[in-house]
């Protein structure tokens, strides 16, 4: 697996990016992570990021989009939990994008 | 709960259950089986499942997997309400012989006895057993 140093710390990641160690992950981490993707992180990411490491650590998955979508809508409102504002944020794919930087893994069923 | 199904798109929507029959860790067969449940969720699907013999173990309270240096992947059953998958069914005989009641259980399910999860199976277009 290859390895990558990250503000003086070598973590190890897969070969699409993805972290290896969930344990790994921190705001450098998704910084770096961010910038791979090309997202300029604004508040409205880091929401979206946290909220999946909240999903993440209840659940023990990366939800499917539709999953996330929903799970969004109910906590953050309707106005957040869309595909038009989550694909604006992250344009190639919420769930694959925002779980990278989350340092999660890629979610369950996404190719 | 709602046994109505939405034809959408025009799509034929069938009537899946995957079937649990193993112990949550020792063999794949659990993690597999609930990969592929959530996977199954994208495609809109009447997905259901079935928990018999020692399936039932999987919906236990409580794991613990440190010492067997394993995921502990039990809170998941937990999300799949979020993917629309709400008809778990826990076989009442296989429960009761090993001691377990619906309160040790980490979600909601529909207990059945064997005759009605019989029944129950017997309605599936697809039965996917693990």
């Amino acid at each position: 697996m290859p390895m990558v140093d990250i503000a003086g710390k070598t973590v190890e990641v897969d070969e699409e990016g993805y972290l290896v160690n969930l344990a790994d992950w921190n705001k450098d981490v998704a910084d770096y992570l961010a910038k791979e993707e090309k997202v300029d992180m604004s508040e409205n990411h880091w929401e979206v990021v946290n909220f999946l490491r909240e999903y993440y650590d209840e659940y023990q998955i990366a939800p499917a989009i539709r999953v996330l979508t929903k799970a969004i809508a109910k906590k953050l409102g309707p106005d957040k939990g869309n595909n038009k504002y989550l694909y604006e944020l992250f344009p190639y794919g919420p769930a694959k994008q925002a779980c990278k930087i989350a340092g999660l893994p890629k979610p369950t069923g996404c190719i | 709960m709602s046994d109505e199904m939405d034809m959408e798109e025009g799509g034929v929507i069938k009537k899946f259950m995957f079937v649990n029959r193993k112990a949550p860790y020792g063999t794949i067969y659990a993690l597999e089986g609930l990969e592929v449940v959530l996977i199954s969720a994208a495609f809109e699907q009447d997905v259901s499942m079935a928990f018999i013999d020692d399936g039932v173990y999987e919906l236990k309270k409580g794991q613990d997997t440190k010492e067997l240096g394993q995921k502990n992947f039990s809170p998941t059953y937990r999300a799949l309400e979020g993917y629309d998958i709400e008809k778990l069914y826990v076989e009442r005989e296989s429960m009761e012989a090993r001691g377990l009641t619906e309160d040790d259980l980490l979600v909601d399910v529909i207990v059945m006895d064997r005759a009605e999860l019989a029944a129950k199976l017997d309605e599936q277009d697809v039965l996917i057993s693990f």
